[in-house]
């Protein structure tokens, strides 16, 4: 579904992803590590599209698309979705509103119908109860006066009503105690399909013990240094990421 | 002596005065030739001026304008602006073409006893001691040479007149329209006045026709007893090619309430002052604005609020969205004077830039003499959030709609401001046609 190749981006002068590789199937689940600065979030959010990245060099195919040569608005519509770790708050514009507003834009894209209201409503209501959350955070603005936590949980709500191809969830953990941790891992292995694709980026292996990897990968300096299944998540957890160093002179030498 | 700019006006206002001065009562000749000696004396002003230094009103004020004496009534133009004017039927109804009341287009509801709702001119023809005592007197602490020039021209405008403990069931719409051919000036004179305990709910409109351009020179003189709650609103939707001025005065006694709602949307040039007088205790004022020019508009917002006495609390948000190459100005004065301790003085001016051509002069001018006070201003000026644009993309709605999306979300809290729901349903769907939601 998701073709990473020598996958090079910059922000200003610095470069930050220096030679990505990835391949990710339909009904697969990536977790993707690494130490902070490593080009995590970047990778995230060159996958959706953030116009502050300059792609210097490599592609990405996306269901056999140039996911590179798509606007923000595009991909979504194609079916690409980011969780975002520091989720934006939208003074004036009800999670409502924006909602159907999201659908019906990507319905339009697809010459689908819109949604109906009774539809909508009937949607939303059982996401809702999917993550434990009250329907009155629906009449309020975007993300504002949100907690940590209920933002985080307004992602997989999005999520969840949008029904993405492939989802990348950036530092989800993030910010969250352990029984947020647990309802919106939940939300997010419910959406586990064989169409559907899921990568995880996170900088800790707790996360992965709720949504349980097929693949980890290591990020570092811009790289995939190593990649490995779920007990590599462990590994590192045992370790932690001083012992990549040498494992990336590694990589690049050989 | 020089020619000034101000001489634009002596002809019209020599045929005025033959034309008036045989049927208008002595005190209403005197004033009008002490305003117009004031006008001459002060003139136009530049950008010499302090108060007009972001608002070049010279060239546009300068011009030769026609003062319209007898409407030819060009009834179809009138009433195409009039069905874009109304708002309910439902409402008591002024309409003026060109400053002079039509009786034909208006519409009387009935009346609570205690009010009355009438054209000056016939106020003036009565005898009214509220016309006398208004127009004689002063108007508030910025008068001008616009003022002066209204007052010199005096002839019509609306009053509202509500006695004691009376409350004013249902708005009154004021709809003032310009029609006649040529560049024509009107300067409409508004009285209103609430008794003890009286309120009321007025909205005036402004509309004009495409054409050679006009002036429309407005001047209302509010008066709110002890306890009076008035609720106004002024929409404002001047053709593109016209100059609007206008102020509006306000005298505040003790417990009273008012609430200013205004929006401008037209006009090459709209300049809006107001000037509120607080002078009792515990009086609550709230002044609240939009304004959104586009093309080469100039909007020029000016508030003016006196503390003159303790415990009162005055609320002040005003909004721009500016595109294209659009002009905004916002001042706002708060003179917190030695006896008015314990005031609680808020002002917000906030613009949204669309447009890197576009531009704003913001300037809070606060000067307190008290000491025991709560004064907190602040002005923001800023570009739609592309962090805000990015999240919503990314969630599949194309940057159009993201767009007005965030827009109307800034906009928003000015409107939802309003309770009368014809004047929100108006203000809404303008939103909706220029820059707002479509239903999604």
């Amino acid at each position: 579904m998701l073709e990473i190749k020598n996958l090079h981006a910059r922000s200003e002068d610095t470069e930050i992803l220096r030679g990505i590789n990835l391949s990710v199937a339909a009904g697969e689940v990536h977790a993707i590590m690494g130490p902070n600065g490593s080009g995590k979030s970047t990778l995230a959010h060159v996958l959706a599209g953030r116009e502050d990245y300059e792609i210097t060099e490599g592609e990405v195919t996306y269901d056999g698309k140039d996911l590179l040569d798509m606007e923000i608005e595009e991909r979504a519509a194609e079916g690409v979705f980011l969780a975002y770790q520091y989720p934006v708050e939208i003074s004036g514009v009800s999670n409502k509103y924006f909602l159907k507003a999201a659908i019906n834009s990507i319905h339009k894209y697809r010459d689908e119908p819109v949604i109906s209201r009774k539809d909508f409503v009937a949607l939303l209501k059982e996401k809702l109860e999917l993550l434990g959350m009250d329907k009155s955070m629906m009449d309020r603005s975007v993300n504002e006066g949100f907690s940590g936590g209920e933002k985080k949980r307004n992602e997989i709500l999005q999520m969840a009503m949008l029904e993405p191809k492939l989802a990348v969830l950036d530092e989800t953990d993030s910010g969250l105690d352990i029984d947020a941790l647990k309802i919106v891992s939940e939300g997010v292995n419910a959406l586990r399909s064989p169409e559907r694709a899921i990568i995880v980026v996170t900088h800790y292996q707790r996360l992965l013990e709720y949504i349980v990897p097929d693949k980890v990968h290591v990020l570092a300096g811009g790289k995939i240094v190593r990649s490995g299944d779920k007990s590599l998540a462990l590994e590192l957890e045992d370790k932690g990421y001083s012992f990549l160093q040498s494992g990336a002179e590694t990589v690049a030498a050989g | 002596m020089i020619a000034t700019q101000s001489d634009a006006y002596q002809e019209s206002f020599a045929a005025f005065q033959a034309d008036q001065s045989a049927t208008s009562p002595a005190w209403l000749n005197e004033a009008r030739q002490t305003a117009w000696d004031r006008f001459l004396e002060r003139g136009l002003p530049t950008r010499r001026d302090e108060d007009w230094r972001f608002t070049p009103v010279a060239s546009l004020a300068g011009r030769n304008y026609r003062n319209v004496q007898s409407l030819s009534l060009a009834s179809d133009t009138v009433e195409t602006l009039l069905q874009r004017a109304k708002l309910d039927d439902d409402f008591h109804r002024l309409v003026f073409v060109n400053g002079h009341y039509v009786e034909g287009a208006s519409s009387h509801q009935d009346l609570p006893e205690g009010v009355v709702v009438e054209n000056l001119a016939s106020s003036i023809r009565e005898g009214r001691d509220l016309a006398e005592q208004l127009l004689t007197q002063p108007v508030g602490k910025e008068e001008s040479a616009f003022t002066d020039l209204n007052t010199a021209f005096a002839s019509d405008g609306a009053v509202i007149d509500v006695a004691d403990g009376v409350t004013l069931d249902r708005p009154v719409h004021l709809i003032f329209l310009s029609v006649e051919d040529g560049p024509t000036a009107c300067h409409p004179r508004n009285l209103i006045r609430l008794g003890n305990g009286s309120s009321a709910t007025v909205v005036e409109s402004y509309h004009g026709r495409d054409g050679d351009g006009y002036f429309t020179n407005a001047v209302t003189q509010i008066e709110l007893a002890e306890q009076a709650n008035l609720d106004h609103h002024k929409l404002q939707h001047e053709q593109r090619d016209s100059l609007h001025i206008a102020s509006s005065h306000i005298d505040q006694k003790e417990h009273s309430r008012f609430c200013s709602h205004y929006f401008s949307f037209g006009a090459e040039l709209a300049r809006n002052e107001l000037n509120c007088i607080l002078d009792g205790e515990e009086i609550v004022s709230t002044l609240n604005g939009l304004y959104m020019p586009t093309g080469e508009q100039l909007m020029d917002c000016r508030t003016r609020i006196d503390h003159a006495k303790p415990n009162c609390n005055t609320y002040e948000l005003y909004k721009g969205i500016l595109d294209d190459r659009a002009r905004g100005v916002f001042n706002g004065k708060i003179f917190v004077h030695q006896d008015a301790q314990k005031t609680d003085a808020k002002q917000s001016n906030q613009a949204l830039l669309l447009s890197d051509d576009a531009v704003v002069n913001t300037k809070p001018q606060l000067e307190i003499y008290a000491d025991d006070v709560k004064c907190t201003h602040g002005a923001t000026i800023g570009e739609l959030d592309e962090q805000a644009l990015y999240y919503l993309r990314s969630r599949g709605i194309p940057e159009s709609l993201a767009r007005k999306m965030l827009i109307f979300a800034f906009a928003n809290d000015v409107v939802q401001g309003v309770e009368v729901p014809a004047v929100v349903q108006h203000l809404e769907a303008i939103l909706l046609s220029s820059h707002g939601l479509p239903d999604v």
